[in-house]
Parts: structure tokens; sequence; C-alpha cells
């Protein structure tokens, strides 16, 4: 099928390098089952180029039936223009943790998608979602029916808590000091109203990170960052030390000069580390991850109130608790969790995220209030002081 | 207050504040539950009815709000 619209703005994006999304849209504005919907698609974005404005309309109808999340309304506002994008919905379909699929199950979703959509899909975008993109407000009952016939649920979107995610933990990787897949898993099955029913002053994100690696920027993206730690010293396997420098690393120059925080010494021979001063940054066991390994006791530091700068500006997560055995059944998470929601639903405005309302109200009070006992350890920055201050009346005298 | 009361108590609460201030989750939680003494839990399971038989819907306008659906919809 021809292409209806001309596109001499986007054409200038398939050049060049890298993937382009024109491309993609294009292929479906040629194959798909219903190409009306990516046919227009070009032509609404041409125009949006060429007036640099966006011709979208967000909002109104949030979901299916029962639930208030997992769809975005989006609507053309020039629908005269463009008839095959008059609607354009996004469903959210909640990924299976840590992104592994078989390709049955995705050739699942692409044959619903091109049967109820405009086949265009957005795999795992900044929420970590399958992200299905343009539909009619008459498909969507059926579609989410045919994508809950195959064992598949929405995501979360509005003012709800947003589909878990997290990092591929240890399916994949040996730094993992919690199971973040079993996590992730669990904490989407207990809060399933939560997910599906928008009841807070605005969106919650919890992201399960494996190690201080932090792979999935938790701590910048997530209200919750759950990452994972370890007490006492970091393993070291002396010999293997030996063979990274017999191999040609110059441990000094490239792992003890750039420990942030000084705490390793090198004589040619042994590596020492003082455990007291570690900071967790965790280039020294990336540079040797045959010689270096996290401590035996295992767990995660949890953090609070990360965002995107959308109402007001971005914020970076504080530790509330510096240490958290994270293991089945997750009670003492789930608890706090639910502390946390009590504090943000009693206290929190319209579109206040749990971040924002800690830096209104203070964070003695978000303490006092959830019932946590202040700590040195829950510094409000990365690797930065704590910031607490005790009252007179605290200290014992 | 039998179940029945209260989801006749919030759909009318939705149906003034319509047109005049959109309503949360939270909102009609907390205030049902301070006007006729009820246990949230219990206004949230009638709430949950409401929106389950599409008496009420969620709607998202910058954040997610809980209205009578318009009446051209089926």
């Amino acid at each position: 099928m021809a292409l209806k619209h001309e596109t001499p703005l986007l054409d200038e994006l398939e050049k060049g390098a890298f993937p382009s999304f024109v491309k993609e849209i294009k292929r479906a504005a040629e194959t798909a089952e219903n190409p009306d919907f990516a046919q227009d698609l070009l032509g609404q974005l041409e125009l949006s180029y060429k007036e640099k404005v966006t011709h979208w309309k967000h909002g109104g109808i949030v979901g299916v039936r029962g639930y208030g999340a997992g769809v975005i309304g989006r609507y053309s506002d020039v629908p005269d223009r463009f008839p095959g994008v008059a609607h354009f919905h996004t469903i959210r379909v909640n990924m299976p943790a840590g992104f592994f699929y078989t390709t049955e199950a995705l050739k699942t979703i692409c044959d619903i998608w091109d049967k109820y959509g405009s086949g265009l899909t957005n795999m795992h975008g900044s929420t970590g979602d399958i992200i299905l993109l343009g539909t009619k407000t008459e498909n969507l009952e059926a579609a989410f029916a045919h994508l809950s016939s195959r064992g598949w649920d929405l995501g979360g979107s509005g003012s709800a808590v947003r589909t878990p995610s997290c990092c591929v933990g240890p399916a994949r990787c040996e730094w993992a000091c919690y199971d973040t897949l079993e996590a992730t898993y669990q904490t989407t099955m207990r809060f399933q109203d939560e997910l599906h029913r928008p009841m807070f002053p605005y969106k919650f994100k919890f992201k399960f990170a494996g190690c201080p690696v932090d792979c999935i920027a938790s701590i910048a993206r997530a209200d919750m960052s759950v990452i994972g730690t370890w007490k006492g010293n970091i393993q070291i396997n002396q010999d293997e030390v030996r063979n990274y420098a017999s191999s040609g690393l110059d441990i000094q120059k490239e792992v003890v000069d750039l420990c942030p925080t000084e705490c390793m010494t090198w004589d040619g021979n042994e590596l020492k580390i003082n455990d007291e001063d570690c900071n967790r940054c965790m280039h020294c066991l990336a540079r040797m991850p045959k010689a270096l390994k996290p401590g035996q006791e295992r767990g995660a530091t949890i953090l609070l109130g990360s965002k995107a700068p959308i109402v007001t500006g971005a914020l970076m997560s504080w530790v509330i608790v510096p240490f958290m055995k994270m293991e089945p059944p997750y009670e003492e998470f789930f608890e706090l969790v639910e502390r946390i929601w009590e504090f943000w639903d009693e206290h929190g405005k319209n579109r206040e995220r749990i971040g924002e309302l800690i830096e209104r109200m203070g964070f003695p009070v978000f303490l006092r209030e959830v019932g946590l006992e202040p700590h040195p350890a829950m510094v409000k920055e990365p690797r930065r002081d704590p910031f607490y201050f005790w009252t007179e009346e605290d200290i014992e005298k | 207050m039998d179940k029945e009361e209260l989801k006749k108590v919030i759909y009318e609460m939705v149906e003034k504040s319509m047109g005049k201030k959109k309503l949360k989750q939270s909102d009609i939680l907390k205030k049902v539950s301070a006007e006729h003494g009820v246990d949230k839990s219990e206004v949230k399971a009638a709430l949950k009815e409401l929106l389950d038989s599409g008496q009420l819907i969620f709607t998202y306008f910058g954040g997610s709000y809980i209205e009578i659906p318009p009446k051209e919809q089926p």
C-alpha cells in the first residue's frame, strides 16, 4: 500500500546510522492489518514537525471496565484531516519480571495487536511496560479480553502503582544480592488493587535493582528504589587478584587509585580493603569480577522519593532503610510500603509525589509518622552525608 | 450502613461534585468515612462494586479521578 501523506521532514529522520522509528511506522503503513493508523500517524506527525506543536489530546477515558489504569487515552485534535488516528489509545501491558519472554509469547502479543490496533509497539518504554500504541475506543474491551485470555494483564498508569520493574537479577547476574525477579513478581501480585485502581495522590513506582550498580537507574526513577547490597566484607580471592595483575591489569592505577573512598591498598602481592569505608561504588568488583564478590550477608537498601521533573523538579531517592533482608514472603517490606502509603494518603496533595511530600513536610516528620528510627546511614543522596538533626528532647542525657 | 446504602451515598457524592470538583478515590474514602462513621475499607469495597458495574468510571486529567460515565458511552 502506497503512503497517503508526503513526509519530507520525517524522511530526514530515516537518514544516518541509527534505527529510525519513522522507518518502522512507514513499514506498518504499508503492511499492517490495519494500515490506516500508521498512515495517518505519519501525516499528523509531519504536521506536528512542520507546525512545531503537538496535535494529540491526552486523557479522558483510562481503562477497560473495572480498571482505572492500563489504557492511556489519546485523541487527535485534527481528526477530520487524519481520521485513522482520531483515537490512538495506548494499552500498557504488564511485562514479565526482567523482560524474559518466549518467542511464542511475543508472537501472541503481536498477533493480538495486529488484530485490534496499529501493529506498532514500544517494547519497554521508560515505564518498563509493553506499550501497544494506537487503537480505537471500541477495540479496547476486545483487545483486553484477548490479552487476558492468553495470560496477560494490564500495567499501571495514572495515579496508581506503576508496573513494578527490575534488573535481570540472579537470572543473569552474579552480583545480584537478592532475587529481584521474585520480589518484582510478589510485589505485583500483592498490590494488584493499587496497580489497577488509581487511589493515590499521584503515581508510585517500584524498581528493584540487584546490586549497587543499579542497572535500571532506580535511584533516579523510582519512588521506591530497592537496591541490593551486603553487610560485611567484600569477598577477595587473592590468587585471582594476582592473576589479573600478571595478565596486565595495573591494579594500583586502574583499581586502587580509582576507589572513591581510598579504602584499598595493593602491595604487588595482596589486595586489602578497609570495608568500613567502602561506599559500594562497585568499581573494583566490576574491574575484577573473578577476584572480588559482594559480601556473604546480602539484602537491600530501601530508598524513597526519586522522580523525573514533571510537576516540580527532579529528585533522587533518599535512604530510608539501610539494610533489609529481601526474602519471601517480604512481609517486612510490604508493611513498610503500606505505612508509607498511609502517610502519603493522609498528607499528600493532588499530584504530589511521595518525595515532594517529604521535602514539604520534612524528613523527621516522615520518619516519625512512618515509625522508622533515624540512622546515620539514611543518606539523602548517593554517597553523601546524613541529614538528620536530633532535637534536644531526642538526646538522652 | 449496608453496602447498598453506602453505594448510594458515594454515587450521590460524585454526582453532586460533577462540574465543580473532580474527586479522587482518596477524597471519597476520607469524606464518606468521616461523615458516616464507616471504615475506609467498607467504603472502598462499595466503590469497587460501583466501578466494576460501570456506574462510575475512572478518568484521567493529569491525575486519576472518579466520575459518572458520559451518557453517550454504552
